[in-house]
């Protein structure tokens, strides 16, 4: 199989563990490029943990192992010719909560640029960073500042804007907005609009109706009986949540489980 | 069962669409009923007590926005709320269609060059038949019974055919006849429409349990 087409990313049979234990069991995804592809769950579904093997973020835990495949542009990226700190500028991650570096706006946004010896104009890069991430009109006479300095939803904005610095293909985002208030919610679900425009992306929300508002697929991750998370149902947005086809899809989304 | 609230109020969705449709199917005997036994008195409440049906179909439709505003439902149970409101607003027009013979049972009044129709009743008969099995079928969310109930609206076109010529010979003979044949052909296409809208109730209820929606008629 080959993902040189129309998908952005594609797992084949993808197991993840931790241990002994089994987190993901057997999970085989097509990603749409320029699409914002949503895997939702009940909590411990392994969701989070098979995001997190999509740019080898697992590597950093020493426990985990991936097994099956995840192509990136027809190549697996964990065949042991690949960087992974390659595939993680390609492919960048939003976590939860806010995490901008305690330095000014400016360099927060410069940082990935800088290490990976970008050779245009810093400030062209900044501000467009900025700007595709909504918050250049919040911060333009203050890009100096402490990026702690901003509201949770501005740090959130300009964590975006850290990822879209570097020019990635792919966005993982991981809940990126259950940390912050109903508007500064609304906000990044406006802006995961505009960015799939640029980029492919991919987010992990516990928020259902999160989810079915601005996503164009839905994932519905569910646990076996040996706590190993599986995908239960794979279909456009509109669909899922509309006409599931699988029972347990079913009763997750109109709240009877989990 | 996490949500006991949701399934109450969709569980008192149900019994209200149903009360008001059995106050419909109701309405439509009392209605032919009214025409045929020139009975002013049934005439005069169907077309009252069309203001009670509208008041309940709106309270209907409120009760069901506010549900998809506070409980945001999905799936089956959002494909249920959508098939309230869709068969509500049938309901309100089928007795619109009650209250239009009402009103021509008043204009006819104590006209006694009245050809005898015997197909109003029947039709009238059929099509609330055919309103009680599919109300049953949307209380079972049965939709094998669904699709059964508009294959017998063609014996209420036939009829209404029938119906229809008749009047056009019989008012054909005299030129003073054509103001009742008239009234009586509005009633009969009262009666014709009531049974089509049916089998709309039928379509909803059988894209509430497949999830697909698709015409029977």
């Amino acid at each position: 199989m080959s993902t040189n087409g129309e998908y952005a990313l594609e797992t084949n049979n993808l197991n993840v563990y931790y241990g002994d234990f089994q987190a993901v069991s057997d999970v085989s995804l097509r990603f749409h490029k320029q699409a914002i592809t949503a895997l939702i769950g009940p909590s411990g579904c392994g969701k989070s943990t098979a995001l997190r093997s999509f740019n080898r973020m697992n590597d950093l835990v020493d426990i985990a192992r991936v097994e099956g495949e995840v192509l990136f542009r027809g190549r697996n990226i964990y065949h042991p010719q690949v960087d992974p700190v390659e595939i993680r500028r390609r492919i960048g991650m939003v976590f939860q909560k806010p995490n901008p570096f305690p330095k000014s706006i400016y360099d927060n946004v410069a940082w990935g640029a800088r290490i990976n010896g970008y050779k245009g104009s810093m400030d062209e890069l900044v501000e467009q960073s900025l700007r595709q991430a909504a918050l250049w009109d919040e911060v333009k006479d203050k890009l100096q500042q402490s990026g702690l300095s901003l509201s949770g939803g501005q740090q959130q904005r300009l964590c975006i804007a850290r990822a879209i610095a570097v020019k990635p293909e792919i966005i993982l985002m991981d809940e990126p907005a259950s940390a912050l208030d109903p508007i500064a919610t609304l906000r990044i679900e406006e802006l995961i609009q505009e960015l799939k425009k640029n980029y492919t992306i991919i987010i992990v929300t516990h928020n259902m109706q999160q989810a079915a508002r601005s996503s164009d697929y839905t994932a519905f991750f569910t646990v076996n009986e040996d706590r190993a998370g599986y995908l239960v149902e794979y279909d456009e947005t509109g669909k899922l949540f509309t006409n599931p086809k699988h029972e347990l899809t079913e009763q997750y989304i109109t709240g009877r489980f989990g | 069962m996490p949500r006991e609230l949701l399934d109450k109020q969709l569980l008192g969705l149900h019994d209200r669409l149903l009360a008001l449709g059995s106050e419909v199917q109701e309405n439509l005997g009392v209605a032919a009923k009214s025409l045929t036994q020139r009975d002013m008195v049934a005439a005069h409440n169907i077309i009252v007590g069309d203001d009670w049906i509208n008041e309940k179909w709106i309270t209907i439709m409120h009760d069901c926005l506010r549900l998809i505003a506070t409980q945001q439902p999905m799936a089956s149970d959002m494909r249920f709320v959508t098939m309230v409101m869709q068969i509500a607003g049938e309901l309100e027009r089928i007795n619109d269609y009650a209250k239009g013979i009402a009103r021509i049972t008043e204009l006819l009044g104590k006209e006694t060059a009245v050809p005898p129709t015997p197909q109003l009743p029947q039709m009238a008969e059929l099509a609330q038949a055919m309103l009680r099995d599919a109300l049953l079928a949307f209380s079972r969310r049965d939709d094998v019974a669904a699709r059964q109930v508009p294959k017998r609206d063609d014996a209420v076109d036939a009829l209404f055919n029938q119906v229809y010529r008749e009047l056009l010979v019989w008012a054909s003979e005299d030129p003073e006849r054509w103001q009742v044949a008239n009234y009586l052909e509005w009633a009969a296409h009262n009666l014709e429409r009531a049974a089509d809208r049916v089998s709309n109730i039928c379509e909803w209820v059988v894209y509430t349990v497949t999830g697909k929606y698709k015409e029977l008629s």
